[in-house]
């Protein structure tokens, strides 16, 4: 079973993936937590050490950005397995992208979230 | 007259003659002393022939050396001098001529008629009648140099008379000089005025113009915001349908087998209700997004309204910070609201209010990104803060950054209008001048800043309640 933690600062995302992967969920492949901000982020990762598989994060939210969380993930938890993460933006500009590979990013995706493409990348992760 | 008076014909003749000259001459004095060829031209011309038919029987009568009734010539002639002279009374020197001549001819005549009726008696009164006419004569020549020094005196005040009646004139042509030139001037100054008026009708124009492109300017800030704003409900919205069709068709899949779980479409069913809501939800927080838009770039309505300042202030932090994030993407800042719940609702101009908080929060992100952009120090982090308090019944709006910070002598320009610290075609310079008018004018609030160069700014914005 693949953890995922999901990191958005807009509440309506919980019940929207929640409904999105419900067969994976019913089935027991995948389990889904959620935070909503970065800080939280953390506090949760402190929490479920080794645990966490995959991290599905947004950019932009108040506060601590997506970035600076990429930045916290790949200093702070190093010991492997260390978690896999996917930058969600609004903005896909290269300029972005570039920066998320640059500090550590698996992989990047663009809002509006197209959740057939996020299921088959994360299948075939799992 | 100075000598001996005697019946003899020719000795007579003698003494008419030469009273005749004195006549004569005096007329002629008269005449020439009081200038009645300009005061009475009329009597002037009868008095001159006058004159020359009397030169002429003095002539005839000493050409043909006979008893000439002289006498009642040149006593028509004293008559006529004392008419002359009373015809110019009025003039000062005349009077005098008159008071001079009057005894001289008064005497004469006398003498003369006495000597004629009474020729015994004045024989033996010959003295006397010497004596009087000798009195006459210099009454008369005394009379006559004051006359003449009245007279010149008068030349003297008429020569002043005339040179002030000059003086009057230049005056006079000076003044109408002057008024010429004061209409001229004027006419001057009332069309600069009217073209001064124009010049303002214009500059107002320009003016309601260039507000009104600031709001476009501020509204084109927004736009980027606003799609950002917009994307993520419409992303709900889609989504959440999307996943509502496939709960349906699961619905109907799980109705057709022949065991249905009913818990499973019991729970599909809230899902749906759920999720419609939730569609909802979302579609209406697009249309608010949408309505704030309108409202911004619409003229305001100048009507205050029951305004919760904390959604505001969150709404428009939003968009100011995605307004500059799709300008320059590699931009990045923290911002955080610290807003008082205690503050209710404030009756304020929306619309107003909102490009004051827009303007303020774009310029505490610009300032922010201007800072690392000069390359902050080690871990600087472009920080926005937003906090609202309830201090003394006021609504008190703190803007703070920890951006580039504005010099003393910035600081006191930036509510001037055009003021701006931006590059040319960046910035229109209204900003802050249009929110300094609308706090203060529009709400009798105050905005005022501190600052400190490399430390950040704080805006501060006051709302009587």
């Amino acid at each position: 079973m693949m953890k995922i933690l999901v990191v958005d600062d807009e509440l309506d995302v919980k019940d929207l993936f929640l409904q999105r992967f419900r067969r994976e969920i019913r089935s027991a492949q995948f389990q889904l937590d959620f935070a909503n901000s970065g800080e939280e982020a953390l506090a949760y990762l402190e929490g479920h050490k080794s645990e966490v598989i995959l991290i599905l994060s947004d950019i932009n939210m108040p506060g601590m950005s997506g970035f600076e969380l990429l930045r916290h993930i790949r200093a702070d938890f190093k010991t492997p397995p260390s978690p896999v993460v996917m930058m969600i933006t609004a903005y896909g500009d290269p300029d972005s992208q570039k920066q998320a590979v640059e500090l550590g990013a698996n992989d990047f995706l663009t809002k509006p979230l197209d959740f057939t493409v996020l299921k088959q990348k994360l299948h075939d992760l799992a | 007259m100075g000598h001996t008076a005697k019946l003899k014909p020719d000795s007579m003749n003698q003494d008419e003659i030469f009273s005749s000259f004195i006549t004569l001459a005096i007329i002629w004095q008269v005449r020439r002393f009081l200038d009645t060829r300009n005061r009475i031209p009329q009597w002037d011309r009868m008095l001159q022939r006058f004159w020359i038919v009397n030169v002429s029987f003095v002539i005839l009568s000493t050409a043909i050396d006979e008893d000439f009734p002289l006498r009642l010539i040149w006593l028509f002639a004293l008559a006529a001098i004392t008419y002359t002279v009373w015809l110019i009374k009025d003039n000062q020197s005349a009077r005098t001529l008159l008071i001079a001549l009057a005894p001289f001819m008064f005497f004469m005549a006398i003498s003369k008629i006495i000597q004629d009726v009474f020729p015994h008696f004045a024989k033996a009164h010959d003295d006397f009648f010497e004596s009087i006419n000798g009195f006459a004569l210099f009454w008369l020549i005394g009379f006559f140099i004051v006359a003449n020094r009245q007279k010149k005196a008068q030349v003297k005040i008429d020569e002043e008379r005339a040179l002030e009646a000059e003086q009057r004139r230049v005056i006079e042509a000076k003044k109408q000089e002057l008024e010429y030139l004061v209409a001229e001037r004027t006419a001057e100054i009332t069309r600069q005025k009217e073209e001064l008026e124009l010049a303002l009708v214009e500059l107002k124009s320009t003016q309601t113009q260039l507000i009104q492109s600031e709001k476009m300017a501020s509204l084109g800030e927004l736009t980027a915001g606003i799609a950002h704003e917009i994307q993520n409900p419409l992303n709900f919205v889609n989504n959440f349908s999307e996943v509502s069709i496939e709960l349906i068709d699961e619905l109907v899949d799980e109705q057709v087998k022949p065991h249905r779980d009913t818990e499973l479409e019991a729970e599909l069913l809230t899902d749906l209700k759920q999720n419609l809501q939730k569609i909802n939800y979302h579609g209406g927080r697009a249309s608010s997004i949408v309505k704030g838009m309108l409202q911004h770039s619409r003229t305001s309505t100048g009507q205050r309204e029951p305004t919760d300042i904390n959604s505001l202030c969150e709404e428009y932090l939003r968009l100011a910070y995605h307004g500059l994030r799709a300008k320059d993407k590699s931009f990045n800042a923290l911002f955080s609201t610290d807003l008082d719940s205690s503050l209710g609702l404030v009756s304020l101009i929306p619309q107003d209010i909102s490009r004051v908080l827009l303007n303020l929060f774009t310029n505490a992100f610009y300032a922010v990104q201007q800072r690392q952009k000069q390359g902050g120090p080690l871990g600087y982090h472009p920080t926005v803060i937003v906090s609202t308090r309830c201090v003394n019944k006021e609504a008190v709006i703190t803007v703070a950054d920890n951006g580039t910070g504005i010099a003393d002598d910035v600081k006191q320009k930036i509510f001037q209008p055009f003021f701006t610290t931006k590059p040319t075609g960046e910035g229109t310079g209204l900003g802050l001048s249009l929110a300094y008018e609308i706090i203060t004018k529009g709400h009798n609030g105050t905005l005022e800043v501190e600052s400190k160069v490399g430390e950040g700014s704080k805006f501060i914005v006051t709302l009587p309640g």
